[in-house]
């Protein structure tokens, strides 16, 4: 189970949960569990945020492998000038 | 990566590949591209800040002379709703596309409402004159409070807040709300000792770049489209451009041109699909160039920003407790960087008990855009001049507070995720032993420290390396050179392949030729591009290992590639001299082809990049004129690819943030008119404003690059915002919070000491 | 009515049409195909332009093109000889003076002019001599050095 961390502007989507422990053993199957529990939460986070995974921010996470024991973040998306 | 790695040409400071051309003048910029049979373009810009279209009526000024086309929104497809991909964040189709040219309301003064090809450019500019727009004007929106008024006028009637508890049912102005918080706040500022509580505010400044946007558009019957233009992303152009006149992607080629400056403000577009329609409609090329005018009005800004902030100390130093607002303005469309902003604003420290909370407020000025470290100068102003404040009233060396709360590996980033290897107590250090910092302060100056922060990006990057019969190297990458990055991709190609820098030439190539990239943008190139251009001399080096294994008749394992060639490992019995790359491309015809390696990757691991800032400053106190005696840049390159354009971009970043602190700003009349949309008085710094600029490059290497390397580019512009600030602040004897610090402000200040 | 113009370039004998309200630099770029010469203001700000007319720099963007009837006109496409550039290009070069180039050309032009006049300018004189020539990318540092550098090279002093 991967430990996700709820953004704070979005914890009122995940029942005021902070972290969630959430399945999956890849980028699909993390995002499907936790639409399925939490969807209004599940699309936010896919329409405003960037996907942090152990610390890195993934541009492309579509085929991501996600470890059993990984830590996931969800941020504000990054441009650069 | 190793620590101890011993570099051949990393770390050179050759002279770049394409220098011998800009300094002759041979260089082909944006406007420097012309086609046979070629129309010139201009554009038609509204009067007012804000109003409905109520009728254009081009009749008059297409039977003007020269005339070939116009075009207004009509002639572009309605452009669905989605945000835009590549890294730039924040961005939807609709309001590029909109922004591009109005449709059915003009959102700032300067916004495009159509435009004209015509034989000559003064042909052009005399029929979009005669071009008649009947207008319902509206009241401007001009400020943050303007904005968010009750009752305030709506400049995008259909705009709902984002990220609010409960949905929003109105619309406002307000695009979005971003929220973080962490520990107990209450507490915290309870354990305080210190409390620091002021409002910060930045002013809307321009990247400034010294080429104005231009571009060429050519459109052919069978709708195949190409594009010059002078821009940091040929294929997000491509992109973009793309989306809004409803073509397929491969339709269109673009071709960067040399970029004189970008900064940010050239990752998106402007003139791109004007010129295509105007030449699709007149059959023939397009030429359109901006004035310097149309540069300030219509393109660009970086955000106004205010902050306000409260961060609670403990008598060593301590941060125990912080709290901020920032509203950032986003001008006439949502996007302003203030999501980076949150995260940035107390990214390099410590703090357990924080809440921050960010506002993207739309107001009737231009769109903003990227500028170096989108979000990051503003929010970082407010924390560096409070932490100055707190050093002061506390008694403690401003770079001593800082070291006792700076985030180190492993520490989890505000924003959440951990901390790798970063340089943030490494530049702090070297910054007290600095001699700059050592050396006793001139009568009356005063000395700003102050730390910058920029996260880097990685992104979509793609190169070939070609190896040519004689053994020199071609490489082929798709990021336009706007600070010297073809040096860099070839001191890294060399390095990587053993071969001297001077065989290698570097080609910037069209979106037909070169691998798919993303922008020249959030000092990603030398990372991510870098990366590519490694990975693919790699591929070179395996496949010359493979062919010379198969020559001698051995297995892969047995061979190994030293100082440019394949050699036997030692203790292989295999009776062969060494194969160069020359030796291997030169038989390349009979051992299976040309040599050519190619990477295609989606750069993970860029490291982020910190930096401090040291100022001395003095101020004129009959004039309130501030004169910069002294400034230093102390930043974390990771690994310096090529020495002298790492300073560069410390010295460019700096003069930029100094011309932020002490100058730039634009002037809006109260019907919503910029009233300094020119150098003369939009004034960015000349040389006699500016001191030698000291650098000092910290070397923390960055373990998610093969050399090393973070980017550089982005970072320089943070710090010097708050170094400049309180430096004045020091040398007047009053805390001054309010950009620019332009005379009659500063004057200001010293009458309320 | 076009005007007929007879003058010189780059020490080319040179003549052109041309409206009389165009600028020397629109007609150098456009008519004449000597895109060295950069617009980044039109409006005498930023240095971009910068020719000699009769031996005194000028911004290109200023001048009428009918007023170079007869006079001089210099380029940056007139500076470096075919076998050498000239030091201070030399030196933009290794100094790394340059990063997105198109200040280069009206600050080669500049800095050129301001060596013949004053071949041992100070620090400061070359920042007010140069406070004409805008340039976003660099903080102006290895501009100075540069021009620096070639001043004592071209006085024969090892630079
Ligand atoms: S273009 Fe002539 S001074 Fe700027
Ligand atoms: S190098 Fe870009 S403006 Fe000077």
């Amino acid at each position: 189970m991967a430990r996700v961390h709820v953004p704070f502007d979005l914890r009122h989507l995940a029942e005021g949960r902070a972290e969630l422990e959430v399945p999956g053993d890849d980028y699909r199957g993390l995002m499907g569990a936790l639409g399925r529990r939490f969807p209004a939460l599940g699309q936010a986070l896919q329409d405003d945020k960037a996907f942090v995974l152990d610390g890195e921010i993934i541009d492309a996470p579509l085929l991501e492998a996600v470890g059993p024991h990984s830590e996931v973040h969800f941020l504000p998306r990054i441009g650069g000038g | 990566m190793s620590e101890a790695m011993d570099f051949r040409v990393i770390g050179t400071r050759p002279v770049r590949p394409d220098g011998v051309d800009k300094v002759t003048g041979r260089a082909s910029f944006g406007a420097d591209f012309s086609l046979p049979g070629m129309l010139e373009g201009a554009v038609l810009r509204s009067p007012h800040a804000h109003a409905r279209i109520k009728r254009i009526d081009v009749t008059a000024a297409l039977g003007a002379p020269g005339v070939k086309a116009i075009v207004t929104a009509e002639d572009f497809p309605s452009v669905a709703a989605g945000a835009i991909e590549g890294g730039e964040g924040g961005g939807d189709f609709a309001d590029l596309a909109g922004n591009v040219i109005a449709r059915g309301k003009v959102r700032y003064h300067g916004h495009a409402v159509a435009a004209v090809a015509a034989q000559t450019r003064a042909q052009a500019l005399a029929a979009a004159a005669l071009i008649e727009v009947e207008y319902e004007s509206l009241p401007p929106v001009l400020s943050l409070d303007a904005a968010l008024a009750d009752n305030a006028p709506l400049i995008d009637e259909a705009l709902k807040t984002k990220g609010l508890a409960e949905p929003a049912t109105t619309a406002s102005n307000l695009a979005s709300v971003i929220e973080m918080g962490g520990g107990d706040l209450a507490a915290g500022f309870a354990e305080a000792d210190l409390v620091v509580e002021r409002r910060y505010q930045t002013p809307t400044v321009h990247q400034g770049y010294i080429e104005p946007h231009a571009c060429v558009g050519r459109w052919v019957q069978d709708d195949q489209a190409m594009l010059w233009c002078s821009t940091q992303g040929a294929f997000d152009v491509r992109s973009m451009t793309a989306k809004v006149l409803g073509q397929p992607v491969g339709a269109l080629k673009v071709i960067p041109s040399e970029i004189g400056g970008g900064f940010g403000g050239k990752t998106t577009i402007y003139l791109e699909p004007l010129s295509l329609i105007l030449s699709k409609k007149s059959g023939r090329p397009v030429r359109m160039v901006m004035s310097r005018e149309e540069v300030f009005r219509a393109t660009g800004p970086a955000s106004a920003a205010r902050l306000d902030l409260r961060m609670g100390f403990a008598k060593d130093g301590r941060i125990t407790a912080a709290e901020v607002t920032m509203a950032y303005e986003a001008g006439a469309f949502p996007g302003s960087p203030v999501g980076p902003g949150t995260m940035c604003v107390f990214a390099p420290y410590r703090i357990a008990n924080f809440r921050i909370k960010g506002l993207d407020v739309l107001v009737n000025k231009p769109k903003a855009a990227a500028y170096r470290a989108p979000g990051a100068p503003q929010a970082l102003f407010a924390t560096e001049s409070a932490l100055d404040e707190a050093a002061e009233k506390l008694g403690l060396d401003p770079i001593e507070l800082r070291l006792r709360n700076a985030v180190e590996e492993g520490d989890a980033a505000i924003y959440g995720p951990k901390f790798g290897p970063i340089g943030m107590r490494a530049c702090l250090e070297a910054a007290a032993k600095h001699p700059h910092y050592l050396r006793p302060k001139e009568a009356g100056v005063g000395r700003g420290v102050a730390v910058g922060f920029w996260f880097n990006v990685g992104l979509q990057s793609s190169a070939e390396v070609h190896i040519n019969e004689d053994g020199t190297v071609t490489v082929i990458e798709g990021n336009p050179d706007i600070g010297g990055s073809r040096a860099s991709m070839a001191l890294m190609a060399a390095e990587t392949l053993g071969v001297p820098y001077e065989s290698v030439r570097v080609v910037v190539a069209d979106t037909e030729t070169a691998g798919f990239s993303n922008v020249t943008g959030g000092s990603r190139v030398t990372f991510a591009t870098g990366m590519a251009v490694v990975e693919a001399s790699k591929d070179i080096i395996a496949q010359c290992c493979s062919r010379a294994a198969a020559l001698w008749s051995t297995d892969q394992e047995m061979v190994e590639w030293r100082d440019g060639a394949v050699h036997p490992r030692p203790g292989v019995n295999v009776d062969a001299q060494p194969l160069s790359l020359k030796d291997l491309a030169g038989q390349a015809g009979r051992m299976g082809g040309p040599l050519l390696g190619k990477a295609s990757l989606n750069a993970k691991g860029a490291g982020p990049g910190f930096s401090v800032n040291l100022c001395d400053a003095l101020v004129d106190k009959e004039t309130g004129r501030v004169e910069v005696k002294a400034f230093t840049a102390i930043q974390d390159a990771g690994k310096a690819i090529h020495p002298s354009y790492v300073e560069g971009q410390l010295q460019g970043g700096a003069a930029q943030g100094i011309g932020w602190a002490l100058n730039e700003e634009y002037v809006y009349s109260a019907d919503g008119v910029m009233e300094n949309a020119g150098f003369l008085d939009y004034r960015v710094p000349v040389a006699s404003d500016l001191p030698m600029i000291e650098t000092q490059i910290i070397e923390v290497p960055n373990p998610g690059h093969p050399y090393g390397v973070r980017g550089v580019g982005e970072t320089p512009i943070v710090a010097p915002l708050a170094a400049v600030a309180n430096a004045v602040s020091a040398s007047a004897g009053v805390r001054l919070t309010e950009l620019p610090l332009s005379p009659p402000r500063v004057l200001a200040g010293l009458d309320q000491a | 009515m076009k005007c007929h113009v007879q003058t010189q370039v780059n020490g080319e004998a040179v003549e052109f049409l041309c409206d009389p309200t165009a600028t020397l630099l629109e007609v150098l770029r456009d008519t004449l195909g000597l895109r060295g010469s950069k617009e980044g203001c039109g409006t005498g700000d930023c240095g971009a332009c910068s020719v000699e007319v009769d031996g005194a720099l000028a911004c290109s963007c200023l001048i009428l093109a009918p007023e170079v009837e007869g006079r001089q006109v210099s380029t940056i496409e007139g500076v470096a000889s075919p076998e050498a550039l000239h030091p201070i290009q030399n030196h933009l070069l290794k100094s790394a003076g340059l990063q997105c180039g198109v200040c280069t050309p009206g600050i080669v032009v500049a800095a050129k002019h301001l060596l013949e006049q004053n071949p041992n300018p100070s620090e400061e004189a070359v920042r007010y001599f140069l406070a004409g020539n805008l340039c976003r990318c660099t903080g102006y540092d290895k501009i100075i050095r540069a021009v620096l550098d070639a001043a004592a090279e071209m006085r024969g002093e090892a630079a």
